[in-house]
């Protein structure tokens, strides 16, 4: 089912969504906030810019925007998949616990902050660009991988990557020479046990926008991980 | 490295002639201030270890035991203070943050005990609630600011989403993980049977409560632990915590070793590992990112919930306050500086914030002056400890209270303040499951429904004294207060009179 977003707001175009049965694809879709917040059981195919937090508590449902999001793309997302073949804005994924984000180009701030796991819920970012300043901050599970597969000349990440990170794992690929890690993380090179890791999400990501992936996981990789879960226990006295 | 020596805070006295050495004190306290020495047939007491809870001197069968202060203090200084000083030898063995729980004890003006309720005399009569009805029922949520009719002439009922409760009260915030779960189910089915709501807190819902959802609000906090479509689904509204009283402008911080087991799975982050809360939401620098996240839940809940933001009450309280009831919020919820916590840092708990007192009337007068008022509903929290309070807070203008601290209190906390040890003897605050079982989520939901309904009765009785039937007369009321002892000041920010004006 087509939906067009022309002349609706975001309150329509959700309503709209949870009518629909079925598959849906939105088309002229210009700047519509919140789209598919919370849904489980539905692929969206949407044209046009979405506007913030596309598919916030997303839960189950596939979103794929044929061009560039905005801010919050994926904000507390629970399960799905959110596919974008342009850029995204800043704090994609915050606190992510489940689901997978896929994005051709670049992400802005604040990728993955607060992202989650717990058993066998483990999200998975995988950003085919560059990132902007505070990758991975507060991360405390899931998998972000970023591929700096665009040729500007920017570094692959910006300022303070993984600050406050307790858990989960970065993946950059890059041998990260000039980019500063706090102290309370680990930077080493990735080897093959680590390559193996993030091989499925790769490839996943390669077929989705028509990459190679062998060509992808044979550039080194830098892999990213908190030395302890507990980085703040040693500030405290009792009173 | 050695720590420099502090005095126990408290002394054990036990009476020798009562002591049946039947070691109950032993097993009791989680602290290990007490032990049995076989040889001399003689309990003895560790009183560094001793928290004064209460729960030996409860629990001894003869009544053998009393907690003191001890006596033995540093010489007598009326700028450095024997806590100032202990403060300072702490910090100078540790190198740490002094770390506190509970509310701000500190001798700072409460100003509820400074405002007196009016009665009716000869006119306009007293009403006694044992034989008229009283209505102490109230609606939070935004009100609409008029009657629309349809061209037929007929209602149009498009009332935002409100909570109805049976009186004005509710248990705010307390995650599973800073209390217990026993706590939890008592906190659940007590609101359950008063009509009234409990918080989830930050920690998310554990499952065995989601069938109390219909009384259960449930927070999104900077972490967003254990948010997901469930569980914005399961409660009755959704709270975004912006701030604390207890720690204004600092996020929460879950110590790892709390986060066991189901407190694990309900946060879903992995055993062991902090539960970090920063300070700031990331993606909340404005009111207009505010209000993104309050449209993104109710998106999320198909309008149907009305959505709380809860805030610290803070010097520009009534401009932040102004925004929020600007942002598509239906409830600002405010916690003064006396509000209780798990942990905080102490030099934050005891000098940031301002009372509630204050915090509310300016917040109410200035939605009133921007004729905003009707847009959302003012709950207050931070320290209110009666029913007398409840009503000195409707009259300043609050549609209803939070209480927490009191309602641990029912829960048998002896407000020893030190939760952040997890080692709680009353089985509240702590995740110990052989603490965890002292206390009975049936006992418990019972003291706390046995504590609203008296102050039910209490605020009727207040009421029925003023003259006043129903709970919505007395909002906003403040020519039913007066100040005593208060300056100008005060009492203009208050916008009370004086007692005798």
């Amino acid at each position: 089912m087509n939906i067009s977003a022309r002349n609706t707001d975001y309150k329509e175009l959700n309503a709209a969504l949870r009518d629909a049965k079925g598959d849906c694809s939105i088309t002229d879709c210009l700047g519509q906030r919140f789209i598919a917040a919370g849904m489980s059981d539905k692929n969206i195919k949407i044209t046009g810019i979405p506007g913030n937090a596309l598919g916030a508590y997303l839960n189950g449902a596939v979103l794929e925007v044929m061009g560039n999001a905005q801010d919050a793309v994926g904000d507390t997302m629970n399960d799905g998949k959110i596919i974008v073949h342009g850029n995204i804005g800043d704090a994609a994924g915050y606190a992510m616990r489940g689901g997978k984000i896929f994005v051709k180009g670049n992400a802005g701030y604040r990728a993955g902050i607060h992202m989650k796991a717990y058993k066998e819920k483990q999200p998975i970012m995988v950003i085919g660009g560059k990132c902007g300043s505070f990758l991975g901050e507060y991360q405390a599970g899931g998998t972000i991988i970023v591929l700096g597969l665009s040729n500007d000349r920017k570094n692959i990440v910006g300022n303070y990557p993984s600050t406050g990170m307790h858990g989960g794992k970065i993946y950059l690929r890059s041998d990260c020479h000039g980019i500063k890690f706090p102290s309370q993380v680990t930077a080493h090179a990735a080897d093959a046990t680590d390559i193996e890791q993030i091989r499925p999400a790769v490839s996943e990501f390669a077929e989705l926008f028509g990459l190679n992936a062998e060509e992808i996981l044979s550039a080194p990789f830098t892999v990213v991980t908190p030395d302890s879960k507990n980085p703040y226990k040693q500030m405290y006295v009792a009173n | 490295m050695q720590n420099i020596y502090i005095n126990p805070e408290f002394e054990v006295i036990r009476n020798e002639n009562r002591c049946i050495k039947c070691r109950v004190c032993e097993r009791q306290c989680a602290n290990e201030v007490h032990s049995y020495d076989a040889d001399l047939n003689l309990l003895i007491s560790d009183e560094t270890k001793c928290v004064n809870c209460q729960r030996c001197v409860s629990l001894c069968p003869t009544k053998a035991l009393k907690i003191v202060k001890n006596d033995c203090r540093l010489r007598e200084n009326a700028n450095w203070s024997d806590s100032t000083i202990k403060e300072i030898y702490k910090q100078a063995s540790s190198g740490g943050v002094l770390l506190s729980s509970m509310g701000n004890p500190n001798p700072l003006p409460v100003y509820w005990d400074k405002i007196l309720i009016n009665a009716s005399q000869v006119t306009n009569p007293p009403i006694d609630p044992l034989r008229e009805p009283m209505e102490t029922k109230v609606f939070l949520g935004k009100k609409p600011e008029k009657v629309q009719r349809d061209k037929n002439g007929n209602l149009i009922c498009n009332t935002p989403p409100q909570l109805e409760l049976s009186m004005p009260v509710m248990f705010s915030a307390m995650s599973y993980g800073s209390i217990s779960y026993n706590a939890h189910a008592s906190l659940a089915r007590a609101a359950t049977e008063l009509g009234i709501l409990y918080n989830t807190g930050e920690g998310g819902l554990h499952e065995d409560f989601y069938c109390y959802g219909k009384n259960t609000i449930v927070q999104v906090a900077s972490g967003r632990f254990g948010v997901h479509k469930d569980y914005l689904e399961a409660g009755a509204a959704v709270e975004i915590k912006m701030g604390q009283g207890a720690k204004p402008g600092i996020g929460g911080h879950l110590p790892g070793a709390k986060i066991v087991g189901d407190v694990s799975r309900t946060r879903m982050i992995p055993e062991g590992s902090d539960a970090i809360s920063p300070a700031p939401h990331h993606d909340i620098y404005s009111i207009e990112d505010l209000r993104q996240l309050v449209f993104s839940l109710k998106e999320a809940t198909e309008y149907q919930k009305p959505i709380i933001v809860k805030v610290a009450a803070v010097h520009n309280i009534a401009a932040i306050a102004s925004g929020i009831a600007r942002s598509g919020a239906d409830i600002i919820a405010i916690d003064g500086f006396r509000g209780g916590t798990g942990a905080a840092p102490t030099r934050i708990r005891d000098n940031v914030g301002i009372p509630i007192e204050l915090a509310l009337a300016s917040v109410d007068s200035r939605l009133r002056e921007e004729g905003i008022r009707n847009n959302v509903s003012l709950v207050v929290g931070g320290s209110i400890r009666s029913a007398s309070d409840v009503v000195k807070a409707i009259a300043l203008g609050a549609d209803a209270c939070y209480i927490a601290t009191a309602a641990v209190l029912a829960l048998g906390c002896h407000l020893c303040r030190t939760c952040q040890t997890g080692k709680c003897n009353w089985g509240i605050a702590t995740q110990n499951p052989e603490l965890v079982k002292r206390l009975n989520p049936d006992i418990g939901s019972q003291h706390l429904i046995n504590l609203m309904t008296a102050w039910k009765h209490e605020i009727k009785e207040l009421m029925g004294g003023m003259g006043i039937n129903s709970i919505e007369a007395l909002k906003g009321n403040r020519l039913m207060l007066r100040g005593v002892g208060l300056n100008d000041r005060e009492l203009s920010i208050l916008g009370i009179s004086h007692a005798g004006e």
